[in-house]
């Protein structure tokens, strides 16, 4: 793509206007996001790199990392499908309620936090609805791994359909009609049409829903119980750790989790540049 | 269903222990405040049940704000002991039939095996020279305390500047609520938790005093700043009481009444009451309380018995909605 | 156009449905029913007090303004990583992604950090008489802090694919860049703009973790929405902080269908 714009030879006054507009751009995102990033990275560094890893190599710590690859492994599939579900009866059909559907699917998003997490504890602690149940066999969701899982759900729910959406509702449906009429059956065209056409959306939904999976904070920390070294999270470890005043150790914890998401987005765009050309071939596309 | 049954139990960190079994584990819910606290009395006790017992025991330790951890406790989180920053936080838990109603009998002085109290931090010199209660509700003062809705630390300091007001020659109802309400006018920031008003005031560089737990006051200057801050004594505070109990339906179902009450025991020997004065706490046992006279400035308390009938009649009429606490916030 | 053709709509819309039913209608009924637990005249007492509506104004307020900036700021930045080439362009497009990540907690330490009086910012912003951190402003900064990705994100892919032959044809055709932009891009980028203004609204309305390390939380002053339902959850009214939940989440609720509506009518006005 990047290509398309060298050909095109822009004149001077149109580059000095994109000089601009990049100017603008970039101030906006170093003064919104480098900065804080920056101010993470500078905490977690102040005692030098040793006390760093010290930080990091901690047993809670190394504890709270690997509860929080498990949650976002168990969520993030499970938001993926549903998205691809959703977006699919979405953009290819017209029903009644459609626009309630959107709404719902948004829902958790305008849910609070604080919200978000109360709601399971209404359903599934000692006192809801199905507390007393559970309680008999001896099931725990809230407090544990499963309550983490759930609210973690709840809280990027949106994410991958929210992706797919915009961009299916863009492409439109001939080429899948298309496919329809040469005979594919419903999952070849599926897999052959419709995924390699919304992949990157596909990846950008499913970045965006693990980085967000695994910094949530709110909703967790109300059915996470807060027990060192068991259902404590990054995030929360995190809090944890600053509210002990140990400053250097919380930032590192912190920028372990930054680093996670700047990782997830390197990857993708290795994807990018690994399959640039495929990218290219597909990108002038009308409706 | 069984094989769901048993993933859900794997994945669900059930701490089954046997009281017969060599390991058994503790889930001990607490505040913020005491978690170098328990981190110590922990060690120092799972020592003392090996050297006696045989058994391993492990103590869980879970902290955050006190109601957040009662409430964690009343929707299932299945601590073994709570030890909570106010009475009101267990009596809540008690209400739901976790404890008897008269937990606080169980264990001597009123269940709370350390007490603290309520004092100010203030900028090294002291540069608005403030001494006692009274300076702080002065024109430009600045007070930093957390928000008394949501932190019970911060219940602790409100009732400490109403009592001190009360007891103020002419002191009355109307007197104190008149002072409390122009203590908060000078409050800028209201932080959720303890830890949060102290790091506003540290870290941010925000106000002129700092409302604190002692403990917190002396844990604070030790680990930001020795020759930043200054511990002021006022004339007159409130004896704070973070108490402890045994969660009776927990340690039944879990069988483990014994060593939980072994643990809450052990509190009260001076070898953990020695800990409690290190970690800043007051001890209530004599001989040790002696020996760390000079860790703690000397400080008149009245109790919240005493001054306000307990804390069930002092969070209604003071934090509960339409409560003393919120016509001051309308007030303004 | 023959949508009958087009596989799985069934199970599809079927499998949505049920996932939307459990993991986030359920659990909502039952917050619903908590609130109803308190009778109307209790919930009535519980929604309508000064503090509610002061908090209500602040923090639906405050949430529409941030997400105005974000979608102004957002669909320049998505243009700017889309359409144009600079040094370090891969790293900033990485970044978008941060407020997402970073738990609301770090962010509200990091930005309460950057602003505060004796912040890397706060220090050249006082002076100049700007009060950031514990001040409402603080809300909005943390406000759109917290949504600020979803309108890049949600542009970016739709831009992405966007035929550029348009764009060269309205030109060729002597339309100005203004005309081209706002009579031919404007039109298809509109409901995926939409979409992204909803989501960063409804986001900004629910934050906790990042707004009440910078906002001050006074009363009537910078006290926002869920703080006032953590207050409430602090004296144990599990049905009052439900009943505050639910008011939140209608409005929220009432603003996303409204969105989703406006967004079928622009869509209908770009097909035209």
């Amino acid at each position: 793509m990047n290509e398309i714009v060298l050909s095109r030879r822009p004149s001077k006054a149109r580059v000095s206007w994109h000089a601009v507009l990049i100017a603008f751009a970039v101030t906006f995102l170093v003064l919104f996001l480098v900065l804080p990033l920056a101010a993470v990275f500078v905490e977690a560094l102040r005692k030098g790199v040793g006390a760093y890893t010290a930080a990091l190599a901690h047993s809670e710590a190394l504890a709270s990392i690997r509860l929080t690859l498990l949650v976002a492994a168990i969520s993030v599939p499970l938001n993926t499908v549903f998205g691809l579900a959703a977006a699919w009866a979405m953009t290819r059909f017209d029903f009644r309620g459609k626009a309630w559907l959107g709404a719902f699917i948004d829902l958790p998003f305008s849910v609070s936090p604080v919200v978000s997490g109360l709601i399971y504890v209404l359903l599934f602690g000692a006192q809801g609805w199905f507390g007393p149940w559970l309680a008999e066999h001896d099931i725990k969701l809230i407090f544990a791994v499963p309550g983490l899982v759930l609210a973690t759900v709840f809280v990027t729910l949106p994410f991958v359909a929210r992706e797919l959406i915009p961009l299916m509702q863009a492409q439109g449906s001939e080429e899948e009609e298309a496919a329809r009429t040469l005979g594919a059956t419903g999952w070849q065209m599926f897999f052959r049409v419709t995924l390699p056409n919304v992949k990157w959306a596909l990846l950008y939904g499913v970045l965006l829903c693990n980085a967000r999976a695994m910094g949530e904070f709110g909703a967790v920390s109300v059915v996470s119980g807060h027990i060192r070294g068991l259902t404590n999270t990054m995030p929360l470890h995190v809090e944890i750790l600053y509210n002990e005043y140990d400053y250097v150790g919380a930032f590192a914890v912190a920028s372990i989790l930054a680093l996670l998401a700047l990782v997830t987005l390197a990857v993708k765009t290795f994807l990018e540049w690994r399959y640039g050309a495929e990218l290219a071939a597909r990108a002038p596309r009308g409706h | 269903m069984r094989s769901i049954r048993s993933t859900l139990t794997v994945l669900a960190f059930a701490f089954a222990a046997h009281a017969s079994a060599a390991d058994i584990t503790l889930l001990n819910v607490s505040y913020d405040p005491t978690r170098e606290l328990y981190k110590d009395v922990n060690a120092a006790f799972a020592a003392q049940w090996k050297a006696q017992k045989g058994d391993n025991v492990t103590i869980n330790a879970s902290h955050g704000g006190s109601g957040k951890q009662a409430r964690a406790v009343i929707d299932g989180l299945e601590a073994d002991v709570v030890t909570l920053a106010l009475a009101y936080d267990i009596d809540a838990i008690a209400e739901k039939g976790y404890l008897a109603a008269d937990w606080q009998k169980k264990f001597p002085n009123n269940a709370t095996p350390y007490t603290s109290t309520i004092v100010f931090l203030v900028r090294k010199g002291n540069p608005k020279g403030l001494k006692d209660w009274g300076d702080l509700v002065k024109p430009g003062v600045e007070v930093i305390t957390p928000n008394p809705k949501t932190s019970g630390g911060a219940r602790w300091n409100y009732l400490a500047a109403w009592g001190y007001a009360l007891k103020q020659p002419g002191g009355s109802e109307a007197k104190a609520k008149e002072f409390v309400t122009a203590l908060f006018k000078n409050v800028p920031v209201l932080d959720t938790g303890a830890r949060g008003s102290t790091t506003t005031f540290v870290q941010r560089g925000i106000g002129d005093v700092l409302l604190a737990w002692e403990n917190e006051a002396l844990l604070a200057q030790q680990e930001l700043g020795k020759d930043q801050f200054e511990i002021v004594a006022p004339s007159i505070s409130i004896l704070a009481e973070p108490p402890v109990a045994i969660v009776d339906k927990v340690v039944d179902k879990r069988g483990t009444r014994a060593v939980s009450e072994a643990y809450l025991n052990f509190l009260y020997t001076p070898q953990a009451q020695e800990i409690a004065a290190k970690r800043y706490y007051r001890p209530r046992n004599a001989e040790v309380a002696a020996k760390y006279a000079g860790t703690f400035p000397k400080v008149n308390t009245f109790t919240i018995d005493e001054v306000f009938g307990g804390w069930k009649k002092a969070q209604a009429a003071h934090f509960a909605d339409g409560g003393v606490f919120d016509t001051i916030g309308a007030a303004k | 156009m023959a949508r009958r053709v087009l596989p799985g709509f069934g199970l599809s819309l079927g499998y949505a449905i049920a996932y939307l039913g459990l993991i986030v209608l359920l659990p909502l009924a039952a917050l619903a029913l908590k609130a109803a637990g308190l009778g109307f005249s209790g919930l009535w007492a519980a929604v309508t007090t000064p503090r509610v509506f002061a908090a209500l104004k602040l923090s639906f307020g405050a949430a529409v303004l941030s997400a105005f900036i974000n979608a102004g700021v957002g669909l320049l930045i998505a243009w700017v990583l889309v359409r144009y080439r600079f040094p370090g362009k891969r790293l900033f497009d990485a970044l978008v992604d941060l407020p997402f990540a970073l738990p609301t907690a770090v962010a509200g330490i990091a930005l309460t950090a950057l602003y505060a009086p004796n912040g890397w910012l706060g220090r050249w912003l006082e002076p100049l008489g700007l009060k950031v951190a514990f001040t409402q402003t603080g809300v909005l900064v943390a406000m759109v802090f917290v949504g600020f990705p979803f309108v890049v994100r949600t542009l970016q892919p739709v831009l992405e694919t966007l035929d550029r032959d348009l764009e060269e044809a309205a030109e060729s055709l002597g339309a100005t860049r203004v005309q081209t932009f706002l009579r031919v891009l404007f039109p298809l980028l509109l409901p995926a703009l939409l979409t992204g203004f909803a989501l960063a609204l409804a986001r900004a309305v629910g934050e906790y973790g990042s707004v009440i390390f910078i906002a001050g939380n006074k009363p009537f002053e910078s006290e926002i929405m869920p703080l006032l339902i953590v207050q409430q959850l602090e004296q144990y009214k599990y049905g009052e902080a439900a009943a505050i939940g639910v008011v939140m989440l209608g409005i929220s609720f009432a603003i996303l269908l409204g969105i989703g509506l406006l967004q079928r009518w622009s869509r209908r006005w770009a097909e035209r």
